[in-house]
């Protein structure tokens, strides 16, 4: 511990610490930009300075570390004249057209700029002008970029890729796609940018498009993890935040149905679990990896293509949820699937390419999830159609792929798929439902580093699986197993840190990650379900015994399953499903 | 005189030294193109306007450089631009106006591809930044801020290891590295580079032994190297750290390379040298002596390429290079090389009252020189053949052989070595030169209108390079060209799968650092080759960056035993810095590793 002063103030600090850290923790704030704990650290914006006594040249807070018998004073003349120039010069080669931006309102530049009370740029305005390329699910306007570099480092250091980059030198020098072909499309660098630089592309029309269409029967499906999320961006009144006001919520932009993903999520378990057992039944080596992040399956093949054929063949269950909707559930409703438009709300941004991935048309409509909306889509399409969340009665899911199991529900947070897929696979194996709980050891909550492994006993054989979080630790462990210091039989892999929850399509909050608060709302979900294994799922047992026989029947593997050998990296298709070569 | 009393003129002219400094030390990485506007920016201001080709072309080159850059310029732009610089050249009545436009064809010519880049797509070759300007300068990219704050927080042992992770000769560059480090070093443009070898020379003075050996899990590959330099070395080095299995293979009585055999001891003491030999042997790497590869009568390479899982050819540049001249083969005519070896394994011969002509204006031949003085010679001249500012040799080494006492004979080309009836060297005929015009970059010396001069010496040593004993590995199969072995950027020589090639003998006669570097990469390569991808991370964790103000402050210099003292022994001639100057000097460091640029390239830095 050092002794410190701050603003006059004597503060105890651990000597680690940098000069921001010992001051937020005791109530004193000092503004940031760039600023991104951990993961962007570089002091590039210059909005942090502080004066540190005996030095004459201010001194970023970000990362610069206290020293014993430091004073630093966080509010002089000096120090506010600096933040403003930078932050004028900022704002001097930013468009700041904030009406129209998707990030007003939740843009750190916009609402910095208004604590600091700025009201006039004295220096003038210069724009690139550069065209924006809104054609792909990740969207990014050059003229809003600030240079930060917090998307090169989250791409880096989380996602271990280096899709962007910090190009050019001198007056020219700009964050650019440098490697645009590798791009997982997790959404993790709209998540972390400050501004409206990033963002996803805005479907939202599309759908409201469908939804007046009276010919259009309109189904939507809500991914697990959205009902952590889908008030965060909304100004409600107190109201509680529950699955039920949700799907009040959706029902009224216009839908038809409302039904939940967690039921394909639940189907998702029947096939994939019974793949797994398969493949450790016919002795095949492990592992076997899970297919539900579109994320994670763009990175293996990027990364890792040896390893493709262990991925499981199983769609993700939006694809399931496309493929049952247009297929089982047209005949339910005794209609032409071409008719049925399905809507996925999901906490991802990679789901909107997946959606258009050739071979996602088990239906033969073109392709069987129509529109693919995040969560902050949600939001939008709440508020420009002024429904009054809070005032909403709660009201369930259509019936019967609104029918769900506490196992479907923990898919969108890390660890879930395994946790749901073991549950079943004990049943399986031994004929007898394990504790609820039983698999507990593989839940692993927020962010995490490296990756969680455990071995369970399934009838007398061990099961060696790991789980992880974030492409940086994908890799890691990815390498570990290509070298064979690890061996594994299940492998569950999420692309975004603390899985879905901590999605690229969630809403977005400064300063803090609710990635690990989400997934205890997941896991609370799970904890009071009335069922709690997939297999007691009855709208799953029905969809089997009425329509597609058994996991891994002829016609299941038509429909739920995938041909992952269909495309390699690079590879990327616009909403229309055609592929456009990167340049 | 208008600006005769002008006051302000002193503060301009200070701004320029100051941007001469800054421009010296230009970091790599910044754009050729952008810096070349720039530049022409500076001539433009410097233009007086009278004539048009200046004062309303240069304006005009900096557009075209502007639209080039932006990739907005149409088709034609570059050939526009070069043929507008040319029409400067030749029509500008003064140099700031020709000159200008001749730094703007150099740097086309030299730079097409950047300049065809940006036209072609606005953006830049060299899309990423710059990097810690030292340690990209270094070409084994040793963390030298780092080394620099533990050698200033008064740990040596772990500045040591820490350019171990790169390099496992941190006494010997202490000693006698080429420091290309402080070129680009940044404080440069505050006030003069940090004298990075000198706190280098302090660490490891100040560093106990023995250093670290730990290694990996072995894994059963066995490897062979081919030369016991710093190339050689350096890979054995980090091979067997992994984990491999690594034999050397030397061919002379001792190992160390130019290290042993071209360096004397008054510049790198033998005992140092030793002891940084037996660090890299305790890390596991067996070295064979007196074992010549390739050739007559010697193992083949086709043997260790069957035995070994991989082989990396490090034999350096040991032969010596033929002037060409009348009485080359008179007695008393030496090759350098061969004299700095019998120098080295402490057999040097006895010059005593001999006057010596050491001709060649390289490092090397100052060492020869030296050495000579230190043999006991009467007289001993350098022959060079242009002027001493143009010798390739470092500054401080033409220094320290003036003040040895030998002379240095400028301007003066050989043109003969006469003999006597016993065919013995009486004399070396020289013809005085003039410099002339500037070819291929540097001045070329000129025939002078005057009588050669004869120079009577018993001893002449040639200095002007060395050649590659590369022909058997040729005759074995390995691609050379002018003696130098091929290989390709990952120095894997073609056509030969698994083995390796690199330092003096890949490159041709070349620096210690270079060497190194190349062992390093070939490490990599190797250690990629056999199906590996360990990591070096010796986990040191480094100082937290000071805040302080960086206010200009002198460079300290290492000093030297007095001329007198040194220049008939062999023992060590540079002093190191005391704990005064060590104090001031390492705070002298700006940290580029935090400030600036550097703090987004942790990777490859802290490990590798």
């Amino acid at each position: 511990m050092v002794t410190i002063t701050i603003d006059g103030v004597r503060i105890q600090a651990d000597e680690s610490s940098t000069i921001l850290e010992a001051a937020r923790s005791h109530h004193i704030d000092i503004p940031t930009l760039c600023y991104l704990p951990e993961i962007n650290e570089i002091g590039a914006c210059r909005v942090c300075l502080v004066e540190v006594e005996g030095v004459d040249h201010l001194v970023a807070a970000c990362n610069n570390k206290v020293v014993e018998g430091m004073v630093v004073s966080t509010d002089t003349p000096r120090v506010r004249r600096a933040r403003v120039a930078n932050l004028e010069l900022i704002l001097s080669r930013h468009d700041r057209r904030c009406p129209t931006c998707f990030r007003n309102g939740t843009c750190q530049l916009q609402a910095l700029t208004d604590k600091m009370s700025l009201h006039d740029i004295p220096f003038p305005t210069h724009l690139s002008g550069e065209p924006v390329d809104a054609r792909f699910p990740l969207v990014r306007e050059p003229d809003k970029c600030i240079s930060c570099l917090r998307c090169v480092s989250v791409c880096q250091k989380v996602q271990g890729l280096s899709v962007w980059d910090l190009v050019d030198s001198g007056s020219r020098a700009h964050v650019d796609a440098a490697h645009e072909d590798m791009c997982t499309y997790c959404g993790q660098c709209i998540t972390h940018c400050p501004t409206g630089a990033l963002h996803e592309r805005d479907d939202t029309q599309e759908v409201f498009d469908a939804i007046y269409d009276p010919e259009k029967i309109v189904i939507a499906q809500v991914a697990p993890a959205v009902r952590t999320s889908w008030a965060e961006g909304l100004d409600l009144k107190g109201a509680a935040l529950t699955v039920g006001r949700m799907v009040a919520a959706i029902r009224r932009l216009g839908f038809d149905y409302v039904f939940d993903t967690d039921f394909a999520a639940d189907m998702t378990i029947m096939e994939e679990g019974s793949e797994l057992l398969h493949r450790i039944g016919a002795g095949e080596p492990g592992p076997l990896f899970t297919s539900c992040c579109p994320g994670w399956v763009r990175f293996l093949k990027e990364r890792h293509p040896a390893l493709l054929g262990h991925v499981s063949s199983t769609k993700s269950p939006q694809q399931i949820f496309g493929a049952i909707a247009k297929t089982y559930y047209a005949k339910l409703l005794d209609v032409d699937p071409s008719r049925i438009y399905v809507v996925s709300y999901m906490p991802c941004v990679a789901k909107k390419m997946e959606a258009a991935y050739p071979g996602m048309d088990a239906g033969g409509t073109g392709r069987d999830v129509d529109a693919v909306l995040t969560v902050r889509e949600l939001a939008r399409q709440l508020r420009s159609r002024f429904v009054n969340v809070d005032l909403l009665d709660e009201e369930e899911f259509d019936q019967p792929l609104g029918i769900a199991t506490g196992a479907g529900h923990i898919f969108g947070v890390t660890g879930g798929v395994l946790e749901a897929a073991l549950r079943s696979a004990y049943f399986l194996t031994t004929g007898e439902n394990p504790d609820a709980d039983a698999f507990c050891e593989v839940r692993h909550e927020g962010a995490d580093r490296g990756w969680r492994e455990a071995t369970f006993n399934l009838a007398e054989r061990e099961l060696r699986v790991a789980v992880t979080s974030g492409l940086a630790n994908a890799d890691a462990l990815c390498h570990a197993l290509e070298r064979g210091e690890v061996a594994y039989d299940f492998v569950e892999v999420m692309a975004c840190p603390g899985g879905c929850v901590g999605g690229g399509g969630q809403p977005i909050h400064e300063g803090f990650e609710p990635a690990a608060d989400r997934g205890e709302i997941l896991r609370g979900i799970d904890e009071t379900a009335t069922v709690r294994f997939s297999h007691e799922n009855p709208a799953v047992t029905a969809c089997y015994d009425g329509f597609l026989g058994a996991p891994n029947s002829e016609l299941a593997e038509r429909l739920l399953h995938s041909d992952h050998t269909a495309w390699s990296m690079p590879f990327r298709v616009d909403a229309s499903g055609a592929e456009v070569p990167f340049a | 005189m208008p600006f005769e009393n002008d006051r302000s003129y002193g503060a301009l002219g200070e701004m320029c030294t100051d941007t001469m400094r800054r421009l010296g030390a230009n970091a790599r990485g910044t754009c050729p193109v952008d810096m070349t506007r720039a530049l022409v920016g500076v001539a433009h201001a410097q233009s007086c306007g009278k004539c048009t080709p200046c004062r309303v072309g240069l304006g005009t080159m900096t557009e075209l450089l502007e639209s080039i850059i932006d990739g907005t310029a149409d088709a034609g732009a570059i050939a526009r631009l070069e043929d507008l610089a040319e029409q400067i050249r030749v029509s500008s009545d003064c140099a700031v106006g020709y000159q200008a436009a001749e730094q703007v064809l150099m740097s086309v010519r030299a730079f097409r591809d950047d300049f065809e880049y940006h036209a072609s797509t606005g953006r830049c070759l060299r899309a990423t930044s710059q990097g810690v300007p030292c340690v990209v300068s270094c070409p084994a990219h040793v963390d030298i801020p780092g080394y620099i704050a533990l050698t200033a927080a008064g740990r040596y042992d772990d500045a040591v290891e820490l350019i171990r992770k790169d390099n496992p000769f941190p006494s010997a560059c202490a000693y006698i590295c080429e420091h290309p480090c402080e070129n680009t070093c940044r404080r440069t443009m505050v006030d003069d580079a940090v004298n990075i070898r000198g706190i280098k020379r302090y660490a490891v003075d100040h560093a106990r032994t023995p250093r670290a050996t730990s290694r990996g899990a072995a894994t059963g590959k066995r490897v062979a190297v081919v030369g016991a330099g710093p190339s050689g070395l350096t890979c054995a080095y980090f091979l067997s750290r992994w984990g491999h299995d690594v034999t050397v293979f030397e061919q002379r009585e001792k190992a160390g390379g130019m290290l042993r055999y071209g360096i004397p001891n008054y510049r790198l003491p033998k005992d140092i040298l030793d002891a940084e030999i037996a660090s890299i042997e305790a890390a596991g790497v067996k070295i064979l002596l007196d074992q010549k590869v390739s050739g007559d009568g010697a193992q083949m390479l086709c043997d260790l390429e069957r035995s070994y899982d991989a082989v990396y050819l490090a034999i350096g540049a040991h032969g010596d290079k033929k002037l060409g001249i009348a009485g080359e083969d008179a007695g008393g005519v030496v090759p350098a090389v061969q004299m700095l070896r019998e120098v080295g394994l402490g057999k040097a011969a006895d010059y005593t009252g001999l006057d010596v002509c050491v001709i060649g204006g390289g490092n090397v031949a100052m060492d020869a020189a030296r050495s000579a003085m230190r043999m006991g010679a009467k007289s001993v001249r350098v022959v060079y053949r242009r002027r001493v500012a143009d010798m390739t040799a470092l500054a401080e080494e033409i220094e320290g052989t003036v003040a040895d006492g030998c002379e240095i004979c400028s301007l003066m080309a050989p043109l003969e070595i006469l003999a006597d009836a016993d065919g013995r060297v009486r004399a070396l005929l020289a013809q005085p030169q003039i410099i002339g015009p500037v070819k291929r970059g540097r001045p070329a010396p000129v025939k002078a209108e005057r009588d050669p001069v004869e120079y009577p010496c018993q001893v002449v040593i040639i200095a002007i390079g060395q050649d590659i004993e590369s022909a058997p590995f040729e005759a074995e199969g390995v691609p050379c060209r002018w003696g130098r072995m091929g290989a390709g950027d990952d120095l894997a020589v073609p056509g030969k799968p698994g083995v390796f090639a690199g330092g003096d003998c890949m490159r041709g006669p070349a620096t210690v650092i270079l060497s190194i570097a190349d062992g390093k990469k070939a490490a990599r390569a190797i250690d990629t080759y056999l199906g590996c991808s360990h990591t070096v991370n010796p986990q040191i964790e480094i100082p937290t960056p000071r805040l302080d103000d960086r206010v200009p402050c002198g460079r300290s210099v290492m000093g030297e035993r007095p001329p007198e003292e040194r220049r008939r022994d062999f023992d060590l001639v540079e002093i190191g810095l005391s704990d005064q100057e060590i104090a001031q000097e390492t705070l002298r460091c700006l940290n580029c590793d935090h400030f600036g640029c550097g703090i987004l390239h942790e990777n490859g830095r802290t490990a590798w």
